[in-house]
Parts: structure tokens; sequence; C-alpha cells
């Protein structure tokens, strides 16, 4: 999923600016399940803003209202209203969401509320890590399921770097090296032999490096 | 008699109770009922004396208390908030009081950045026993709010209200 943490009340009060009436946007999806921009983190934010905005002597309305899904249109229907009766929408939604929102609203101004970080997995409660880059050409297989790109602090596709410390990634002990965890990986499903393929350098043209990209499947379009 | 609503019902002598306060902090008291909300009995039941702004809400369990209660308390103007669990190991919802002890660390943060200053929320832990510590613990609350001073919402309130803000 996307995992996104919440803006600070400062930063969230100066991009709500001079506005007085204000939409907070939840979403019900990603940013819901990492405890970021759901119905319950935009109620805690909405108070806290509209405190400090009138201590301030700046007071701001601010009403909230969380949709299934920022990323899709057929979502965004039911802002439309609410929309209608603000000044400014502050997005709760991964980055693709506030664009959606911006897109469907052209003549509203449409800020950020969140900032998105990365697509990860729930470690423990409230702990989320990075698994995935998005880089458009997945090399998982070859790796016994670790992938190096995401993991590895240096993106090193045939082995490790020699600087690790133990277990540990030499860059942040508090993470594992990525190269330990493949080879632990290979060895336990009897697939050590993949060790000895060299890996050519990486075509990043799949990845963002190449612009904003985009997918058609016909087979599904109407 | 007074009616507020459906089911709430106030009595005249409470209200008049509280246009008398003055300037005595008003300070929310969250009270776990399994402990604290007994401490509160006892200290009653000794005659023990604390602030006349101290009011006391009873909650199954402190982790029930989510943070916009607390939130919603401070934006009415309270002073100060104080969020009473029961001791390590001790609660009857098994963590209910830790997760609440990490809640009210967050507020405090968060009071901080808007200028409220986070040491008007605190959350102490005790036993159904241990009224005295109850009564210091309110007690230091209301002096610390005391010494900040006012909720500036309380009076931020008022404007709001007669449209003078």
């Amino acid at each position: 999923m996307i995992v996104a943490s919440p803006k600070s009340i400062t930063e969230l009060k100066s991009i709500i600016g001079g506005h007085k009436k204000v939409l907070f946007a939840g979403c019900g999806t990603c940013v819901t399940v990492c405890l970021a921009g759901g119905e319950r983190e935009i109620g805690i934010l909405s108070y806290a803003v509209r405190m400090a905005r009138k201590i301030d002597r700046m007071p701001v309305e601010i009403s909230q209202v969380t949709i299934e899904r920022q990323c899709e249109n057929e979502f965004l229907k039911d802002l439309a209203e609410p929309a209608s009766r603000v000044e400014a929408i502050v997005s709760f939604g991964c980055g693709a969401g506030v664009q959606a929102i911006a897109e469907r609203f052209p003549d509203k101004p449409v800020y950020a509320g969140l900032n998105t970080q990365f697509l990860g997995v729930l470690e423990e409660q409230a702990v989320w890590a990075e698994k995935c880059l998005g880089c458009g050409d997945c090399m998982l297989a070859q790796f016994g399921g670790i992938c190096p790109v995401t993991r590895c602090a240096k993106r090193l596709l045939n082995g490790p770097c020699g600087g690790s410390l133990e277990t540990r990634c030499e860059v942040d002990p508090d993470r594992p090296c990525a190269w330990q965890l493949i080879y632990q990986r290979l060895k336990n499903i009897g697939q050590l032999e993949r060790l000895e393929n060299v890996i050519p350098p990486k075509d990043w043209s799949t990845a963002w490096y190449g612009g904003a990209r985009k997918i058609v499947r016909k087979e599904h379009q109407v | 008699m007074i009616h507020t609503g459906a089911q709430e019902t106030i009595p005249k002598s409470r209200i008049k109770r509280e246009n008398t306060l003055g300037s005595e902090p008003q300070v929310l008291v969250f009270c776990c009922e399994y402990c604290a909300r007994s401490a509160a009995v006892l200290a009653g039941v000794r005659r023990m004396q604390y602030s006349p702004g101290v009011r006391i809400i009873p909650v199954p369990c402190t982790g029930k208390i989510e943070m916009e209660h607390i939130l919603e308390a401070f934006d009415k103007g309270v002073d100060g908030v104080l969020v009473v669990g029961c001791l390590e190991g001790g609660c009857h919802h098994v963590d209910g009081n830790l997760r609440a002890g990490k809640r009210v660390e967050r507020i405090r943060e968060l009071l901080d950045e808007i200028g409220l200053a986070g040491e008007r929320l605190r959350m102490v832990c005790l036993a159904d026993s241990m009224a005295r510590d109850f009564v210091r613990n309110i007690e230091d609350i209301t002096q610390v709010v005391r010494r900040l001073g006012a909720n500036p919402l309380r009076e931020l309130v008022r404007e709001e209200s007669a449209g003078t803000l």
C-alpha cells in the first residue's frame, strides 16, 4: 500500500493561509490503513488546526468528508457538494489523490495535507517499512522475493558491498543488509545458484526517470 | 431543574456554582471507573479538599478516551486535563492505560505546536486505594494551569459566539 505521514500543524496552518472555509478531505483506502489520512486522523487534525487558527485570531471553519478512494473519479462525486461550500480543499490522500481532486475541481485551490512516503507493508502495529520502489521492471524472481533495488541502500544487483556489519546495513545499522536476506532466502528455497547469474545494469527508463508513466489495458477499456 | 437535552439534566444549584467559579482554573479529570473513580469516591468519603474548578468524567477505561475527546475539551476552553488510569499491569482491559499514555503524549506534542502548552495535559496511574495521590495530582495540575494562565481559547469561544472575533 501507499504509506504517508501527516504534515505538521504549523505547515497545515501555513498551507491554508487566509482561507476561512476549508474542506478536509480524507481517503478511505491506503492512508486510512496507515493511520495518516482517514476519518479519525482528519478529525484530530481539524481540531488542532482550528484551535491553532483561533489562537492566532484568524478562525477557520473546517468541514470534513472522507471518501472511499480519492484516486478514482467515480468516488470524487461525493466531494462535489461539500466542496461547493468552501474556499479551498486540503486533501489527506496520497499525491495521486490530491491531483485527482485538483483535476476534478479546476476552480478550487487544492492543497496536500500529507507527505506521501513510499510503497510499503505493515511490519507491526503502527510501523511501516518500504518494500517497493515502483521501478516498472520487477526483478524479484532473481532475488528470492527480496528487492535489492529498494532495500539495499546502494541498490547493488550483484552481491553485497562488503561493508555490512554482521547482518546489518552499514548505511543504517537499524536496517538488515538486503543481500544477507537474499542469500538466506535463496539458501532456504534451494536456489543459491541464482547468485551465479550476472545481472546487467538496470534499465531505469521504465522507472519515473523517463517521465510520468501511463498504463493502458486495452482488453478492459470501454 | 434545567433540561439541556433529551437525557441530561443539570441542577440549578450546580449552574449557579459554575457561574461563580471566577478565576478558578477549570480542570477536567477523565477517571477510569476501575481505579481513579474509586479513588475519587474515597477522597470524597474522607472529605479531602481540592479545587472547585475540577470536573470528573468517569470512563470505562482510559484506553476508551479518543484523542478528539481531549482536544474538544481544550477547544471549548478547559484550562487543563488530567487522565487517571490504572497502575501499569493493572488495567482491566489489559493495556488500555498504556495506549492512553501514548495518545496523551501525542496530544501534548500537538498542544505545544498549537501554542497551548502541552503541560496542560497530564496522565497519571494509580490504584483505587490511592485517594491521597489522586487529590495531590489534581492539585499539581491545578497549580500548573494556574501558573500558565487561563486557556486563551475560552475567551475566544465567547468572542466567537458574540461575533466579535
